[in-house]
């Protein structure tokens, strides 16, 4: 167990370590940088003192060197202007908008984020599964239509849209208030229970947008599971002794069905991840999601960069967690890594 | 019995006795396709889908005909006009179709344009007769239209937006981008995926661990991050239609690990069966083994796979465009329409500037009912 679990570990760095050299890829592509651009707008303003302390950050940063040792110096491999500081000495770099460490930029950001996705994956469980097994129990009754319907609705309505709708009529009916994660007077003060409480209202609706199109999805597959298990000869047999229907469900069919429901957490992070970012920008929920759009429209590449690997590690490490979880679960899986 | 004995010819047929035709009108007899199409229309769902997504696709080369005004057509005088009714009988009295003029009166107190309908004068619609001038296709040029709106009229079905567009034209030349796009992106991520997986299930080795660890890598990232970062890669002095090109490229290359998956699955599979082994020890090479042997054998998979994810490019192409990151004007799509609903405003005051979700949603459901009969087609055992 031990042994599977440092396993994982290291393809999980490796991992990481692949993501990272595909994001920096990808955020270099666009020509120029922030500072380059910047300069050129000073130069044709005449500013001579600016281009000065720009062009000292480029040294400053290693911007004037190859892509490949910018690379290594970013991640912390290799030594930098000011020796070894990267990402895995926890320095995430300096953003160029705003002038100040990106730490200190994303700040509470990032906990909100976690916040919020964890909010809708509980979300999508706690709804799918009681829907998924009523709708397998009650096959082709009316709720399980019903459930069909909206399973494929919320499949195809765009989440960004449902966010701008359901926004506006959760305040006209039942006084949520729009945008943000808490209310305008808490922004600053630290966390006490009033601004916890607004938290958990302002959460409401954003957890239901990004939960929604996962939870259409997991019910769709649980009920399949389900009802494969529901026809096999040993769930015949459990009713056939007399085990009451509750526990002959339960006990050995549900099991069952749950083990591809863990491991697809897999697949439903990324999305839910996704989904979380796009709905951020549409209620300008204080997560990472606005920061990232903004940073890649100018170019700050650490700071794009540091938001890219946060939201990648974060569904490295929700795989990681699911792995663990269906070894746990499942004896088969248990036993054979052994 | 008794038939029987009355007609001895029953017993001893003359003619000699032919396999094939005893076959004839079995189950066995049916080719893998007949018995595929057979399944499928089966699938009342999958069936009626198929049929508006063929309909859908019909209208792409028609767009400029079908369509009543230009896509950049402005009428300065009709702001964010509300939907305008078709009515049939003025007065009691058959008309045919017509429109009642409006005419916008600002309310000096909210400064919201009022839209006042003038109920005496109906206004008949014309029908295929001469309209906005386009070039079609962009090769020839015309001002034929399907139907035009009144003389001196308007004909705004779905109301005009913030330059007084038409946005039932505008989506109609929309449905062309949006409902091309998801099958360009498919078309790059089935090829991607074919060669991957292909070359993972057919080799083995160290080569399926290389794309299976590939496969991972890239169904790790959370597509949307990736997507704006690409999207905001693409050089922004570039032309409205290579940004087009650049953002279906985008959406295929990230497509791919779901489909080479499902068939390195399939091919792993099939490896083993006995006919592959027959085709390699006579000598056949391995482009050979797989094109001819392999590949037709769950191709029909492939295809419903490869329907199940078009839907995810037309949201995404919808989602990154509503963002701005995506198309830029003046490339119409469902996606660039709605990045102008999005403000609470239009939620409030304008809500029909969100009709261009409707096209959306019935493509998108339309694919996945679609997609799901295929698949139970192409896999009868599950």
């Amino acid at each position: 167990m031990i042994g599977l679990v440092l396993r994982r570990l290291v393809t999980m760095a490796l991992t990481l370590l692949f993501i990272s050299a595909l994001v920096f890829f990808v955020i270099k592509l666009p020509p120029g940088d922030f500072l380059t651009n910047r300069i050129m707008e000073l130069r044709a303003g005449g500013e001579a003192a600016s281009v000065a302390k720009a062009e000292l950050l480029i040294r400053q940063y290693g911007l004037d060197r190859p892509v490949w040792q910018q690379y290594l110096m970013w991640v912390g491999l290799m030594p930098g202007p000011a020796g070894f500081s990267g990402l895995l000495q926890g320095d995430w770099g300096w953003s160029f908008e705003y002038d100040r460490p990106v730490a200190e930029v994303v700040g509470d950001a990032l906990w909100l984020t976690l916040v919020v996705n964890l909010a809708a994956l509980v979300f999508v469980h706690v709804v799918a599964i009681p829907i998924a097994i009523y709708s397998a129990t009650h096959r082709h009754s009316l709720g399980d239509a019903v459930v069909t319907v909206l399973g494929y609705v919320g499949l195809a309505v765009p989440g960004f849209l449902l966010a701008l709708i359901l926004l506006f009529y959760a305040n006209r009916w039942f006084g949520l208030s729009i945008g943000g994660l808490y209310d305008a007077q808490f922004t600053g003060k630290p966390w006490d229970g009033a601004k916890i409480r607004s938290l958990l209202s302002h959460l409401v609706v954003p957890t239901l947008v990004i939960g929604l199109g996962g939870t259409a999805a997991m019910i769709r597959r649980m009920r399949a599971n389900l009802l494969d298990e529901l026809a096999k000869p040993y769930t015949v047999t459990a009713r056939a002794k007399g085990l009451p229907p509750t526990r002959a469900l339960l006990k050995y069919p549900f099991r069952m069905s749950l083990n591809p429901f863990v491991a697809d957490i897999g697949n439903l992070l990324p999305h839910l991840v996704s989904g979380s970012v796009l709905v951020s920008l549409v209620m300008s929920l204080p997560t990472v999601g606005p920061l990232l759009l903004e940073a890649l429209r100018s170019q700050d590449q650490f700071m794009a960069g540091f938001i890219l690997m946060f939201v990648a590690g974060l569904t490295v490490f929700g795989m990681l967690v699911s792995d663990l979880v269906l070894v746990w679960l499942d004896p088969r899986i248990r036993m054979g890594a052994r | 019995m008794s038939d029987r004995i009355r007609d001895p010819a029953h017993f001893v047929d003359p003619a000699p006795f032919d396999p094939e035709a005893a076959r004839e009108g079995s189950r066995e007899a049916l080719s893998a396709r007949r018995l595929f199409l057979r399944r499928f229309l089966r699938h009342r769902m999958a069936v009626a889908a198929g049929l508006i997504l063929l309909a859908l696709y019909a209208t792409v080369p028609f767009v400029e005909w079908l369509a009543p005004y230009g896509q950049a057509r402005r009428n300065r005088d009709f702001l964010y006009a509300p939907p305008q009714a078709v009515h049939l009988f003025h007065q009691g009295r058959f008309v045919g179709p017509y429109t009642y003029p409006y005419r916008a009166a600002l309310d000096l107190e909210t400064f919201r344009r009022d839209y006042v309908t003038d109920r005496t004068r109906p206004q008949p619609l014309r029908f295929l007769c001469r309209g906005d001038a386009y070039a079609w296709l962009g090769l020839i040029a015309s001002d034929r239209h399907l139907v035009c709106p009144p003389e001196g009229g308007t004909l705004f079905l779905l109301g005009t937006d913030r330059l007084g567009r038409d946005i039932l034209s505008r989506m109609i030349y929309g449905a062309r981008i949006s409902l091309v796009i998801g099958l360009v992106g498919v078309a790059i991520s089935f090829a991607l995926g074919l060669l991957f997986g292909g070359l993972a299930g057919y080799f083995g080795g160290w080569v399926d661990a290389a794309v299976q660890r590939l496969i991972e890598l890239v169904r790790a990232l959370p597509e949307l991050p990736l997507w704006l970062a690409l999207s905001a890669a693409l050089p922004p002095n570039w032309s409205p239609l290579w940004i087009f090109f650049g953002i279906t490229l985008i959406l295929g290359l990230l497509d791919w690990p779901g489909l080479a998956r499902a068939v390195r699955g399939k091919l792993l599979a099939l490896r083993e069966e006995d006919f592959v082994a027959a085709a390699e020890l006579m000598g056949a090479s391995p482009v050979r083994v797989i094109a001819r042997h392999l590949i037709p054998n769950f191709m029909s998979h492939l295809i419903a796979s490869a329907t199940l994810s078009i839907p995810g490019m037309i949201l995404g192409e919808t989602a990154l465009s509503f963002l701005g990151l995506g198309l830029r004007p003046p490339v119409t799509s469902w996606g660039v329409l709605l990045n102008e609903a999005q403000n609470l405003a239009a939620v409030q005051l304008y809500p029909w500037l969100l009709v261009p979700v409707l096209p959306v949603l019935v493509t998108v459901l339309a694919f996945n009912f679609l997609g799901d009969g295929l698949r139970d087609a192409a896999d009868p055992y599950h």
